[in-house]
């Protein structure tokens, strides 16, 4: 059985907050899932498939839908961290195709930047006796995948800028994002060392927010007044450390991607707009290589000279400002990437940076921390 | 520069004979009978070939350092490394006694053990 026009992306909502101090995580999710129903022009009570992940407070989805008042007859609570949005889209899929509901609802929220949750070590885990040493964080997680790309295939510091370079070209025309100003290269590698080889202006920022998403069947669908984005394909795929057979160089996106591509019947030449994971600049070049938008090894030559930005590349991607500019709310950007993508299909992004005829888009996420223990999930969805 | 302080480890049923082999310098990791693969880091059931007949051994506490990342944005800095063990598998690691801007891939480490706040020291590598 195939997820392939089996379900439809009917309502898609970016909360336009980016420090809610006035706000709790639950209202955050709430009030994200009113935009989206609203959206999709659909209300709570038509809601029957509930979809959350790690950061949802209480119990996960049976705190949630008891405070939105949702009587559902379908939830799931998979978690790998920022990427699992993605996968919950397929996941909706697959519980529609299945009959399991038909109108399903996603929402993420957090608030990072004026409540920070420090990480705590999670004592029972099984890597904990091991590695809760060394004080692993994000930006050394994915500096060392950094190093290790550019030991291996020359990448370089410039390069890597650039992706934070694009993102701010299309930053600049989206009122909500965190970040506005357009960068250079210079600005990115002079910005400080946070961990060697990634400067600040390497990293995604911290914000407040959230999102949600409404999936539907296609009869739903056919109901609703709004364009249609339906799911093509979908693949998804933990990596890990492999027993010490470590290798920093790739992604699960080399094996995530090509299910998804084989599912929704297209390939690489066809997707007019990609939304990739952004918590850093490396994230994004190593994902853009594992998906085949280029060799591997070849993503820092593929990423110069704005290749990325709309209009002027070859590969428009997040045209939101992404996680870089943009948001990356709860610390969790993969809903966003399916967000743009939507407005992408709908040919509802700015006019500055909407992409001429996007038929097909793809967004992909990586979840978790790239240099131990990552989530990659890759969607392809088309215009109808 | 102070050196950043290592917490205390974190200890159960199954890393203990790990960190009871930190307590006496040294680097236990495990490697399986059936497959005859040395993996890290170490649990009951190999991850290659998932036979329950794993045995821990001593390590020669020799290799070289994968990849790197020193984290700057901190009051002591501390360099996060995978450290390539000459038995095979890597490791997540810190590099210590060293000059961070100095450290390289490939470069030839070897364990060192390091106090922790409280309980078994910690391994860690130092340049060769």
């Amino acid at each position: 059985m195939s997820i392939k026009g089996k379900a439809y992306i009917m309502g898609a909502y970016e909360h336009p907050t980016r420090k809610a101090p006035d706000k709790s995580v639950p209202q955050i999710h709430a009030e994200s899932a009113v935009g989206a129903l609203k959206d999709a022009g659909l209300t709570m009570k038509d809601v029957d498939g509930y979809f959350c992940a790690g950061d949802a407070p209480g119990l996960g989805p049976l705190s949630m839908v008891d405070y939105m008042g949702i009587k559902a007859r379908h939830v799931d609570s998979t978690d790998f961290g920022g990427s699992t949005y993605i996968a919950h889209v397929s996941h909706a899929a697959q519980a529609i195709a299945a009959g399991k509901c038909s109108v399903a609802l996603i929402t993420l929220a957090g608030k990072p930047l004026t409540s920070s949750v420090p990480r705590a070590v999670i004592p029972t885990a099984p890597d904990a006796s091991y590695e809760s040493p060394y004080g692993i964080v994000v930006a050394n997680s994915y500096g060392m995948c950094a190093a290790r790309h550019m030991y291996e295939y020359g990448t370089t510091s410039e390069q890597l800028a650039w992706v934070k370079v694009a993102a701010s070209h299309h930053a600049q025309y989206n009122e909500h994002a965190f970040l506005r100003d357009v960068v250079t290269v210079e600005d990115v590698v002079n910005s400080p060392m946070i961990s060697n080889p990634l400067h600040r202006l390497d990293c995604c920022v911290i914000t407040d927010g959230g999102g949600a998403l409404i999936v539907t069947s296609p009869e739903v669908a056919k109901s609703l007044n709004r364009p249609k984005v339906k799911v093509m394909g979908a693949g998804e795929s933990p990596k890990g450390q492999a027993g010490g057979d470590t290798d920093l160089t790739y992604s699960g996106a080399r094996w995530s991607g090509p299910i998804a591509f084989a599912e929704a019947g297209v390939k690489q030449s066809d997707i007019k707009y990609a939304s990739i994971y952004d918590s850093f600049t490396i994230t994004v070049l190593m994902q853009i290589e594992d998906l085949g938008f280029c060799e591997k090894g070849q993503g820092g030559k593929f990423v110069s000279d704005g290749n990325l930005i709309s209009g002027v590349g070859k590969l428009p991607f997040n045209t939101d400002g992404g996680g870089l500019c943009n948001n990356h709310p709860a610390n969790r950007g993969g809903i966003t990437k399916v967000i743009e993508a939507v407005r992408q299909l709908r040919g509802e992004a700015h006019p500055k940076v909407q992409v001429k005829n996007c038929d097909i888009a793809l967004a992909h996420g990586t979840g978790g921390s790239l240099g131990v223990r990552h989530g990659s999930a890759t969607l392809i969805m088309e215009r109808e | 520069m102070a050196e950043r302080q290592f917490p205390a480890a974190v200890i159960n049923p199954e890393s203990k004979p790990y960190w009871d082999g930190a307590a006496q310098g040294k680097l236990m990791i495990k490697s399986c009978t059936k497959c005859n693969k040395a993996f890290f880091y170490p649990r009951t059931i190999c991850p290659f070939c998932a036979s329950a007949e794993t045995v821990w051994k001593e390590a020669s506490g020799k290799g070289e350092i994968y990849s790197h990342s020193t984290m700057r944005r901190v009051p002591e800095p501390y360099a996060l490394a995978y450290v390539t063990l000459a038995e095979g598998p890597k490791m997540l690691t810190n590099i210590v006694d060293c000059d961070f801007d100095k450290l390289e891939i490939g470069q030839k480490v070897h364990v060192v053990f390091k106090p922790a706040k409280e309980g078994p020291p910690i391994p860690a590598f130092a340049p060769d």
